[in-house]
């Protein structure tokens, strides 16, 4: 996955990164895992899920507290990573890499930038 | 950082699980300062604290020895949960935090008729070392504080200003020391050089809950009887002579049908147990229960709670989570002990 392509983000503290395709990839902000502390269960949609924009897309439950997870755009889910199921730690861990949550094929590629850029979105965590 | 009540204090350090493991493995130490120290004196402290609290001050035969017991009302109902010690002069009482007004309110109303005075020791700290390493990061502080391994549970020591008991809110092995805050911080100090660990009050909530200990404001309150949150056995009734706050309720309470009764639940569905949920006995369709705590337990790597339920022979529950019933193993309100499982299913 490359990392140096742009991330954007949702003020409910998603991230989303997407590819010359149309995919994006999706998972939480340093600042959210840093919030929930230590993370011990995820609930992941299914492959071939239509997500809607800020729609309820996951479910993160740290030993601290519950946390619905929203999709950044509308898409098709394509891709889930299975290894959260088993070691949800690595959301602490790399939350922007290895802790990505799933894929999905979004409709329109333009939306991306109405995201909040990590500058405006660090901007809305200081408040 | 958080404010408890008005003291600043770390949820956590860093990682709450691994400070959850190094108290289980190692050594842990707690800044628990914000607990409230009362200390008794005058020629009727006994007689006015055998009337104070549920359990008998006069089974403690040694100084510095203490006893966990609850603080009823007249109804019954447990104001507070508190350990009582046997001082030189009269006694100590270290109660919560969050139930230092309504507690002070309480003792002093009622302390009016004896001769005893009370005083609040706010200006001592107070420090929580747990975990089998204890007595490991103690060895060079002056006080012996780690000869206490060899005494039994809830024994102490008294020296240089230095107060230390072997207990603790974690079920491992451990002392609460009670200390001038310059000495604290020697100790502090002294403790984490020697390996001992920071821990913050998210991993004491889970070392407590998996130890089955009881949180005022969760398991208790001013509206449930000791024997709805398991502390019964800390209610003495061995002088019948002897008349406490709360005891002609309790006796009425003994004879009622519908006490219910503290449980330990697990599941090993991928979800939280917490406070708040409601509890479904099996076959029956309306909530009758109620999780009192619940997390994740580090130690068992599943989710568990303590959770009040009507007297049953039920050996497993539905616990109501986001609209979905999950089902939980009924047993013991006690899950792990010195670092090893003591969960007993019921059956």
């Amino acid at each position: 996955m490359s990392s140096d392509s742009e991330v954007r983000y949702l003020s409910s503290h998603e991230w989303g990164r997407i590819d010359e395709e149309g995919i994006l990839t999706v998972g939480i902000s340093d600042h959210a895992q840093d919030l929930l502390g230590d993370i011990v269960f995820v609930e992941l949609p299914e492959v071939g899920d239509m997500l809607e924009a800020e729609g309820e897309s996951a479910i993160v439950e740290s030993v601290k507290a519950a946390s619905d997870v929203y999709s950044p755009l509308t898409g098709e889910v394509i891709e889930i990573n299975e290894k959260l199921l088993e070691e949800p730690e690595i959301i602490n861990n790399s939350p922007l890499e290895d802790g990505w949550f799933f894929k999905i094929k979004i409709d329109d590629d333009l939306q991306f930038t109405d995201l909040l850029t990590e500058e405006e979105y660090n901007d809305t965590c200081e408040d | 950082m958080v404010d408890f009540h008005g003291w600043d204090m770390p949820i956590n350090y860093g990682s709450q699980i691994e400070e959850h493991h190094a108290v289980r493995q190692g050594c842990g130490i707690f800044d628990v300062s914000h607990m409230t120290i009362l200390d008794f004196e005058g020629s009727e402290s006994e007689l006015f604290i055998r009337k104070l609290i549920a359990n008998d001050v006069r089974k403690l035969q040694e100084n510095y020895s203490g006893l966990y017991s609850a603080m009823l009302n007249d109804k019954g109902f447990v104001i507070d949960d508190l350990i009582a010690y046997r001082m030189d002069k009269g006694f100590r009482l270290v109660v919560n935090c969050a139930t230092r007004g309504e507690d002070l309110k309480w003792i002093s109303a009622r302390a009016k008729e004896y001769e005893v005075n009370m005083l609040e020791r706010d200006d001592l700290s107070m420090v929580a070392i747990q975990g089998p390493q204890s007595p490991n990061v103690l060895k060079n502080f002056p006080a012996p504080i780690d000869f206490l391994k060899e005494k039994k549970r809830q024994q102490g020591i008294f020296q240089d200003d230095v107060f230390a008991a072997k207990t603790g809110y974690t079920g491992e092995l451990g002392f609460e020391v009670i200390l001038p805050d310059e000495k604290a911080i020697d100790l502090w100090n002294i403790a984490i050089s020697e390996g001992a660990k920071p821990i913050g009050l998210a991993a004491r909530d889970t070392l407590r809950l998996e130890a089955g200990m009881n949180l005022y404001g969760f398991e208790m309150d001013e509206t449930i009887s000791p024997f709805e949150c398991n502390m019964g056995w800390t209610v003495c009734w061995q002088d019948e002579q002897r008349d406490f706050f709360g005891k002609e309720s309790l006796i009425k309470q003994k004879e009622s049908n519908d006490l219910k009764e503290l449980v330990g639940i697990i599941t090993d569905e991928k979800v939280i147990l917490r406070q708040g949920q409601k509890i479904h006995l099996e076959k029956e369709n309306h909530a009758r229960g109620v999780v009192t705590s619940g997390t994740y337990s580090p130690s068992l790597k599943m989710p568990i709670a303590l959770a009040r339920l009507p007297k049953s022979d039920s050996t497993s529950c539905f616990a109501e989570i986001r609209g979905k019933r999950v089902k939980a193993i009924i047993g013991s309100p006690k899950f792990i002990k010195e670092g090893k499982v003591i969960f007993k299913e019921k059956v």
